[in-house]
C-alpha cells in the first residue's frame, strides 16, 4: 500500500526533506503520500510573470471561491491564515518538515507552506474548517477526541487533515501502514499513541462514506 | 458538631466523576481547528512583526541603519533593541524589529536593516572541558564520609564518562504574542504558561499600572517550561504597537530564532567512579560534572540522583559559559541530566560486578528518601514484570551472534509536584447553573477537564452543568503552570470553592429538609439528607431557595497548609525500562517497547494521566535518540535551527509504550500530585543502559545517534 505508492513518486529534485533524509538512513516512516514532491512544472509554466507587488488571487477553499490580494511570494498557509482568517492550518517549522499546515489540494495532502498561493489557484483546497458538516465532528476529528490524540493541539489540525488524506487513499490501513502514512507530521507533546488508534478508528467509521466527505 | 465543610476527597469507591476516563473537554475545538491560539488571532488593523537577529555568536554592534527598513512600503514602526555598542553574546540575539501591514512587508523590511559588527571570539561547545579555559568555573567540591578510604576498601570499582546534550524546547507554537499598547492600557494575547503572572510582569517592564494590563489566552501550543514570563519579545511588541499609534502587533518568533534563543535544556557531562561490594551495595561515589546553559552560569545537576545517601561521596560541578542561547526550565529541569548520569553509573557498576542491574537498583534504593524506598522497589519490580525482564534481560553484551542486538535498561526518577498557590471562585446561580472561575491555563495537560471533574464531583452534578472560565487576568489568580504544580493547585482550590458554595446552598435548603448543613450531601443532581435518600430535593429546586443573588464563594490552595489538609501533596517516584534493538552495522537504535511505571497520588482522570506519561516518554525518546543542538565551532552558529535536522521523534520512531499508573490505595490516600514532568525524567538513562546492555559497551553521550553507536563499536571516542 503506502510503500508501493512511494516508489511511484518522483524523488525530490533538490534539497532534503525530513522524509527523504530519514528514508535514506533507513529509519522513520518515510511516507511520500502528501504529494509534497509532485511536479508543479505545468502550473509554473502557465503562471507567467507576476509581482513583485500584490496581485489578485482567487482560491477555491472548501468549495467557495475566496479572493485576496497578496504578493506572489505568499504561501498557501500564509494566505489562509493571514488573509482569509482560516487559522486551522498552523505554520510551525517554516519549511516543509512538520506537517502542521497540511491541507488537501485536489485530493492530495500537501504542506501548505510549500505551495505558493498563486499556484494553488484553480485547485480544490480543503482545509480543516471545511471538514465538518454542520456542528458534527468529522469522523477523523471525532476519533482524535475519542483516543486523546491531542494535547496542546497545535499539530492536531494538520494531523487530522493528513489522516483524512491518508484514509482517502488507504481506506483499510494496518497499524504499520499508519506509522508510515502519517510519518510526515510531527507532534511535540507526544500524542502518537492516540493518533495510531484514532486513524484505525476513523478508518472503520468512514467505511462507505463519500470519498471526500 | 462539624459546622464547616469537609473538604477531604471522597473515598475511591465513592467517586462518581473523579477517577473516570472523561475525554478532554477542549478536544472537539482542537481536533476541528476551531481552537484559536494567540498566534491565530487576526485583529482589526493588526500589524505583523518581524525580527532582525544577530548572525554572530559574539560581536559588538558598531553601527545600525534602519533607514531602508523604515522606508519600506507598509512599515509602521521600527524598534532597535541592540544599538551601537551592544555586546552580543549568542547567535539569534534580537537586534531590531519591524511592524508592517503585512507579514511579507515586515520580513522584507527586517532584511533591509544594515548592521555592522566587530566580531569577537566565541566558545559554543563545552563537551571538551579542556577547551573551555577561563569560561569554565568550578562550583567547589562537596564531600561526605570518606570517599578515598571507601574506594580503597571497595570490592569493585567501575568508571565511566557520560554526556547528555543540549536539546531545545521546540514548542510548535513559537514564543510571542499579539499585543496592543494604547496610552496607559495594554491588551495582550500571549502564548504563555503563566496567564495570572503575565500582567504584573508586563506592568513592570512597560511602567503601566498592572490594573491596565489585560491578558487573555485560550490555548497555548506547547511550553514545556520555556514560556513563563512575557520575555523581551512582549516588550518589543508593545514598543512597536505604541510607535505604530496603538495598533495591535502580532510578533512571534520564526522557527530558526525559536530554536536558537527561546529555550533549551542545559547539557551535562561527567566523569564517574562508583565503588562497592560484590553483593551490589554501593559504598563509594565520585562524580565530576560540567555543562552549559548558555552565557550565564548554570549549575550542573547534583549527584548522585535519588540515591542521595550513599555514605561516602565526592562531587564537583563546573559551569561553562558559552555563546549560545539561554537555557530555560525544560520539563523537569535538571532531572533528566541527573537521572541519566546517576543511572548510567549505577548500571556500569552492576555490569562491572556481573550483577543484574534490576537487583542493584532495588538494593541501593536504600539510599532513596526513606518514604519512597519501598515505592522504588515496588515500581522497579512492576516495570520489570511488564517489560518481561526475567525473560528478555541478559548480561551485558551477551545478545547473540546476529548483527541486530537487543537489550534492556533501567532508569528512575523523582519529582515533587505539590500544588501551587491557587484561588478559585465557584458561583451557584438561582437557576441552578454553575460557573467555576479560575485564572489558570490549560497547556494541553487537561487542566480544563480535571477542574470540571472536581467541581462536578463536589456538587453532585454532571460535567455538562459546569461552566468553566480560565485564561484571563481578570479571574481569581491561579499560578504559572510549571513544576507539575497545576493539578494539585487547581484541584484543591476548585474543591474548596465548590464545597464552600455548596455549604451556602446547604444552609439555604437545610430548614426545608429539616437538617443541618453537615447532614446534607449533593448526589446525582439532588441535595439530600445523608442516610435518608427520601428526604431530598432536586438541584434546581434547591437553587431556587437561594434568593435573587447567586452564591459566590472562594477556595484557595495554600501550599504550606496543603499537607495538613491532605488534598494535594508532593513527592512522586517512577521507574522505566527501555527495550531496544541496535543494528550494529548501521548504528541505528530502535525502541521495541518502553515501560513506564509512575505514581501521582490520587488520579483525577486516568485517560489524561496516561496521555501525560505517553507524551513525556515520546518526548524523551526524541531526546534519547535524535534531538541535539549542534553548534559549529568555527562559525559559532547553530547548524540545525530548524525541524529537519533538529529531529523530533515521529509516529514510527517510538515503538510500543506501556504505561502503568501506580494507584495503590496508599498512593491514592496521599492526595493529588502533579504528573507532567516525572515521566520525562528516567527515559534517557533507560535507553542508554539498554543500548549498553545490547552492544556490550557504553555509548557515552546521548542522543544515541548512529554515528555515536558506530564510533563506540569501533573503539573511537563518540
Amino acid at each position: 500500500m503506502s510503500s508501493k505508492k512511494q516508489t511511484e513518486l518522483p524523488a525530490p529534485k533538490t534539497g532534503f526533506s525530513r522524509r527523504g533524509f530519514i528514508g535514506g538512513l533507513g529509519i522513520g516512516g518515510g511516507a511520500l503520500g502528501t504529494g509534497l514532491m509532485e511536479p508543479e512544472t505545468a502550473a509554473a509554466a502557465t503562471a507567467g510573470v507576476v509581482g513583485p507587488g500584490p496581485v489578485a488571487i482567487t482560491l477555491n477553499v472548501n468549495g467557495k471561491p475566496l479572493k485576496l490580494t497578496a504578493e506572489p511570494c505568499v504561501t498557501l498557509v500564509d494566505a489562509l491564515r493571514n488573509y482569509l482568517d482560516l487559522t486551522g492550518a498552523k505554520r510551525v517549522c517554516d519549511r516543509g518538515t512538520c506537517g502542521a499546515c497540511t491541507v488537501i489540494m485536489n485530493g492530495k495532502s500537501v504542506y501548505a507552506c510549500t505551495v505558493l498561493a498563486i499556484d494553488a489557484q484553480g485547485k480544490n483546497i480543503q482545509t480543516i474548517e471545511g471538514l465538518a458538516t454542520g456542528s458534527n465532528l468529522h469522523p477523523v476529528s471525532k476519533a482524535f477526541v475519542d483516543n486523546d490524540a491531542q494535547q496542546c493541539g497545535y499539530c492536531t489540525p494538520g494531523f487530522v487533515m493528513a489522516c483524512k488524506g491518508f484514509l482517502d487513499e488507504h481506506p483499510n490501513p494496518t497499524e504499520e501502514d499508519v506509522k508510515h502514512g502519517l510519518g510526515g507530521n510531527l507532534c511535540r507533546c507526544g500524542t502518537y499513541m492516540g493518533v495510531r488508534k484514532a486513524v484505525l478508528q476513523a478508518a472503520k467509521e468512514m467505511k462507505g462514506g463519500a470519498k471526500n466527505g | 458538631m462539624a459546622n464547616t465543610p469537609d473538604y477531604s476527597w471522597p473515598p475511591m469507591d465513592k467517586r462518581k466523576v473523579m477517577g473516570q476516563r472523561f475525554k478532554r473537554l477542549d478536544g472537539p475545538a482542537k481536533s476541528s481547528g476551531r481552537a484559536k491560539y494567540s498566534s491565530d488571532l487576526n485583529l482589526k488593523g493588526m500589524l505583523f512583526g518581524a525580527y532582525y537577529t544577530s548572525p554572530h555568536a559574539h560581536a559588538r554592534v558598531t553601527s545600525i541603519d534602519t533607514g531602508d527598513a523604515e522606508k519600506t512600503a507598509g512599515v509602521k514602526a521600527v524598534h532597535v533593541m541592540a544599538p551601537a555598542g551592544t555586546e552580543i553574546q549568542w547567535q539569534g540575539w534580537e537586534v531590531a524589529a519591524v511592524a508592517a501591514t503585512t507579514e511579507e512587508a515586515a520580513r522584507q523590511a527586517a532584511r533591509k536593516i544594515k548592521v555592522e559588527y566587530e566580531v569577537m571570539p566565541h566558545l559554543v561547545r563545552e563537551e571538551d572541558l579542556a577547551k573551555a579555559g577561563t569560561r569554565a568555573k568550578q562550583g567547589g567540591e562537596q564531600t561526605t564520609g570518606e570517599p578515598d578510604k571507601a574506594f580503597q576498601d571497595a570490592e569493585a570499582v567501575s568508571e565511566g564518562e557520560y554526556g547528555i546534550s543540549v536539546v531545545t524546547h521546540c514548542c510548535l507554537e513559537p514564543h510571542g504574542q499579539v499585543i496592543q499598547w494604547q496610552g496607559d492600557t495594554v491588551n495582550v494575547w500571549p502564548s504563555t504558561q503563566n496567564v495570572p503572572g503575565y500582567a504584573g510582569a508586563m506592568s513592570q517592564s512597560l511602567k503601566v499600572p498592572a490594573t491596565n494590563v489585560k491578558v487573555k489566552m485560550d490555548y497555548v501550543g506547547g511550553g514545556f517550561g520555556s514560556k513563563f514570563g512575557p520575555d523581551a519579545w512582549a516588550v518589543v511588541g508593545a514598543e512597536l504597537s505604541r510607535k505604530a499609534g496603538g495598533a495591535p502587533v502580532k510578533l512571534f518568533l520564526d522557527r530558526a530564532t525559536e530554536q536558537m534563543v527561546a529555550g533549551n535544556r542545559p547539557s551535562a557531562f561527567g566523569k564517574f567512579k562508583v565503588g562497592g561490594k560484590k553483593d551490589g551495595t554501593i559504598t563509594a561515589w565520585q562524580s565530576d560534572v560540567w555543562g552549559t546553559g548558555g552565557f550565564a552560569a548554570t549549575n550542573p545537576p547534583a549527584q548522585p540522583y535519588v540515591y542521595t545517601t550513599v555514605p561516602n561521596k565526592r562531587h564537583t560541578g563546573t559551569t561553562v559559559s558559552t555563546n549560545t542561547g539561554p537555557q530555560r526550565a525544560w520539563r523537569a529541569p535538571g532531572n533528566q541530566q541527573a537521572s541519566f548520569l546517576t543511572c548510567c553509573a549505577i548500571d556500569d557498576f552492576a555490569a562491572k560486578i556481573g550483577m543484574d542491574p534490576l537487583e542493584v537498583f532495588k538494593l541501593n534504593a536504600q539510599y532513596a528518601p526513606q518514604a519512597r524506598v519501598e515505592t522504588y522497589r515496588y515500581q522497579l519490580d512492576k516495570a520489570a514484570e511488564l517489560a518481561d525482564w526475567k525473560k528478555l534481560w541478559h548480561p551485558r553484551g551477551q545478545s547473540g551472534s546476529g548483527t541486530v542486538k537487543r537489550g534492556l535498561g533501567i532508569g528512575i526518577g523523582a519529582w515533587n509536584g505539590a500544588g501551587h498557590a491557587s484561588k478559585c471562585r465557584a458561583v451557584i446561580n438561582p437557576d441552578g447553573s454553575v460557573s467555576i472561575e479560575i485564572g489558570t491555563q490549560d497547556l494541553g495537560t487537561g487542566t480544563r477537564t480535571i477542574i470540571t471533574q472536581v467541581a462536578a464531583e463536589t456538587l453532585g452534578l454532571p460535567m455538562s452543568q459546569i461552566k468553566l472560565s480560565i485564561g484571563t487576568s481578570e479571574l481569581p489568580p491561579d499560578n504559572a503552570s510549571g513544576g507539575s504544580t497545576t493539578v494539585g493547585g487547581v484541584s484543591t482550590s476548585t474543591r474548596k470553592s465548590s464545597m464552600n458554595a455548596l455549604w451556602k446552598l446547604f444552609e439555604a435548603v437545610g430548614p426545608g429538609l429539616g437538617a443541618q448543613p453537615e447532614e446534607l450531601e449533593a448526589v446525582d443532581g439532588h441535595i439530600r439528607v445523608k442516610g435518608s435518600p427520601n428526604k431530598s430535593m432536586s438541584w434546581q429546586a434547591a437553587c431556587r431557595k437561594i434568593g435573587p443573588n447567586p452564591i459566590s464563594e472562594m477556595g484557595e490552595n495554600v501550599p504550606n497548609q496543603a499537607a495538613r489538609e491532605g488534598l494535594n501533596t508532593g513527592g512522586a517516584a517512577g521507574a522505566q525500562i527501555a527495550d531496544v534493538s541496535v543494528d550494529t552495522e548501521t548504528g541505528i537504535v530502535r525502541i521495541n517497547r518502553h515501560t513506564a511505571v509512575h505514581d501521582c497520588g490520587l488520579v483525577i482522570n486516568p485517560r489524561l494521566a496516561e496521555s501525560q506519561v505517553y507524551g513525556a516518554v515520546i518526548m524523551g525518546i526524541g531526546t534519547a535518540l535524535f534531538e541535539e543542538r549542534v553548534m559549529d565551532e568555527q562559525t559559532g552558529r547553530m547548524l540545525n535551527s530548524d525541524m529537519e535536522f533538529y529531529k523530533l521523534a515521529g509516529i514510527a520512531d517510538i515503538g510500543n509504550i506501556v504505561v502503568h499508573m501506580d494507584i495503590r490505595p496508599e498512593m491514592d490516600k496521599r492526595g493529588v500530585i502533579g504528573l507532567g514532568e516525572p515521566p520525562a525524567i528516567p527515559i534517557c538513562a533507560a535507553v542508554s543502559n539498554a543500548v549498553a546492555n545490547a552492544i556490550g559497551v557504553r555509548v557515552p553521550t546521548i542522543p544515541v545517534t548512529p554515528d555515536r553507536v558506530l564510533a563506540t563499536l569501533e573503539g573511537r571516542k563518540a
